[in-house]
């Protein structure tokens, strides 16, 4: 059972069937599942909660899933670690990193269709697809392997070959696409078009899927012994993470699983060569202007967001802040992290710390505050973005001597 | 001189279920203009009351956003395809 009642534009309040619907006919507005939240109120706590399963099932109750036969790999439930290294070298009092390289296939998106795929087995589908920057493929190809669907992704060809790799392992079916992320995305809104057979996760689905991203707000609650963070890092790309993020904080309070009103600031990270969310933070302006992405973080090179009005909308009301940061940034973020914590996060993972750093130095981030930082996906996947700067400290013969020597010099 | 225009599933019941449309060419403002004589419902959901393209509506020439071109100005030649695409889709 579900405490689902329908969907909603959140535009112009139309309201939709339970159906794999993603867009208000009337305005193209973006549609949100609508729940009974006063019925999950009535079912909700914290102790079946914590007695449930060691993933974002935890929360079903929250999730847009009618059926018990979930698509689940195992994501979520991912470790809060609290940074003591990190925090010192930025001087921040209370600072956690919600480690969610962790997950099956080493990104937050496990989280997301994990709860498309399981609506899409609900509503009938065979085929499940994706327009993906890579993290996405990898996750789709994964969960419809588990699922016994058929699978269909659509990637930038100038992906990274690790995300390559670890998508067609999973068999299914890979298309390159000569163009930008915003150009696969395009055109897999036009094939969604042509293929109703097909849950496109991030198209037809998108209602759906998005709302996995609310388990990433729930767990850190939780883990924090159910309070709020007062401070949230957020990378953004299509600025939907961000945004279902704070509605996770919201959702908990009204359903009564935390007493306090959440009054948690979320700042948003991009990189600099695609940051038409942050830019439209500092102009002041009401609408994103999209930009041709050009940044080593491929999994946030999204020029035209989808939520990228709702992301600012969400920045600008909490009173948090947006981080605009260079490659070399990015670089230095990722090696920050794994040099203080030992976690070893990808470019996106890079963009988020060194925004972290920026917003602590131009005092938006204050010490006095607890902290999280999402990471939301794995080192491994994007090495090529370090390979340039990293190198063996020596090579040497199998020799004692040599190392003896070896070590004088390194260590004088 | 002719172009195609492409209807996303959302406006088909608006054409008569045609996926897409053939029209002349010329600016983006007068294929769209011709689009919505053919189709009067379209007009109300492609355009806002100022006259702009909805919030939530993408448009493509050749498959470029026209955000990147000339917006409602740009030139479409013979033989080009216009794509409306819903905004709402992909990444996260």
């Amino acid at each position: 059972m579900s405490f689902v009642k329908a969907l909603r534009c959140r535009e112009c309040g139309h309201v939709y069937p339970i159906e794999a619907l993603h867009v208000c006919e009337f305005c193209f507005g973006p549609l949100e599942v609508d729940y009974d939240y006063e019925g999950i109120a009535a079912h909700i706590s914290r102790d079946t909660i914590e007695k449930g399963p060691g993933t974002i099932w935890r929360y079903r109750d929250l999730l847009p899933v009618e059926s018990d036969e979930y698509v689940d790999l195992g994501a979520g439930w991912t470790p809060l670690v609290r940074a003591r290294n990190l925090a010192k070298v930025l001087g921040i009092g209370e600072l956690y990193i919600k480690n969610d390289t962790l997950n099956p296939t080493g990104s937050f998106k496990d989280r997301v269709v994990s709860v498309a795929l399981s609506k899409a087995k609900e509503l009938g589908f065979k085929v499940a697809a994706c327009a993906s920057t890579g993290n996405l493929a990898n996750s789709v190809a994964a969960h419809a392997a588990w699922a016994g669907m058929e699978s269909y992704v659509f990637v930038p060809s100038n992906l990274e070959s690790a995300k390559v790799i670890a998508t067609s392992v999973y068999g299914g079916t890979v298309v390159a696409i000569d163009g930008n992320y915003d150009d696969v995305n395009r055109l897999c809104a036009e094939i969604a078009s042509e293929e109703p057979e097909w849950a496109f996760v991030n198209v037809n689905l998108r209602t759906y899927y998005s709302e996995g991203s609310k388990t990433l707000a729930y767990e850190v609650a939780e883990q924090l012994g159910w309070r709020f963070p007062d401070h949230v890092v957020v990378p953004v790309g299509s600025g939907s993470q961000l945004t279902k993020i704070n509605k996770g904080f919201n959702e908990l309070y009204k359903v009564g699983l935390v007493n306090d009103q959440p009054n948690v600031k979320v700042s948003g990270a991009q990189p600099t060569g695609c940051s038409p969310v942050a830019s439209a933070f500092f102009s002041g302006a009401e609408f994103i202007k999209p930009q041709k992405p050009s940044t080593i973080a491929k999994s946030l090179a999204i020029g035209n967001p989808a939520d990228g009005v709702y992301a600012l909308d969400v920045v600008r009301k909490t009173g948090g802040g947006f981080g605009s940061v260079s490659d070399e940034e990015v670089i230095a973020g990722i090696r920050l992290l794994a040099q203080t914590e030992g976690i070893f996060a990808e470019t996106a993972g890079g963009v988020t710390v060194a925004t972290l750093k920026k917003l602590v130095e131009e005092q938006k981030i204050s010490k006095d505050e607890t902290v999280v930082c999402y990471i939301t996906g794995n080192g491994q996947k994007t090495v090529e973005a370090l390979a340039p700067s990293s190198e063996v400290t020596a090579t040497i013969k199998p020799n004692l001597e040599q190392f003896s020597a070896l070590l004088q010099d390194l260590r004088s | 001189m002719s172009v195609t225009v492409r209807i996303p599933t959302q406006l088909r019941p608006l054409t008569n279920g045609s996926p897409e449309i053939a029209l002349q060419s010329g600016k983006l403002s007068a294929v769209l203009g011709e689009l919505s004589g053919v189709y009067p419902e379209l007009k109300s959901r492609i355009f806002d009351d100022e006259g702009k393209l909805r919030r939530f509506i993408n448009v493509f020439v050749s498959d470029e956003d026209v955000r990147f071109l000339d917006g409602l100005d740009t030139e479409v030649a013979d033989q080009s395809v216009v794509s409306i695409v819903p905004a709402v889709a992909g990444g996260i």
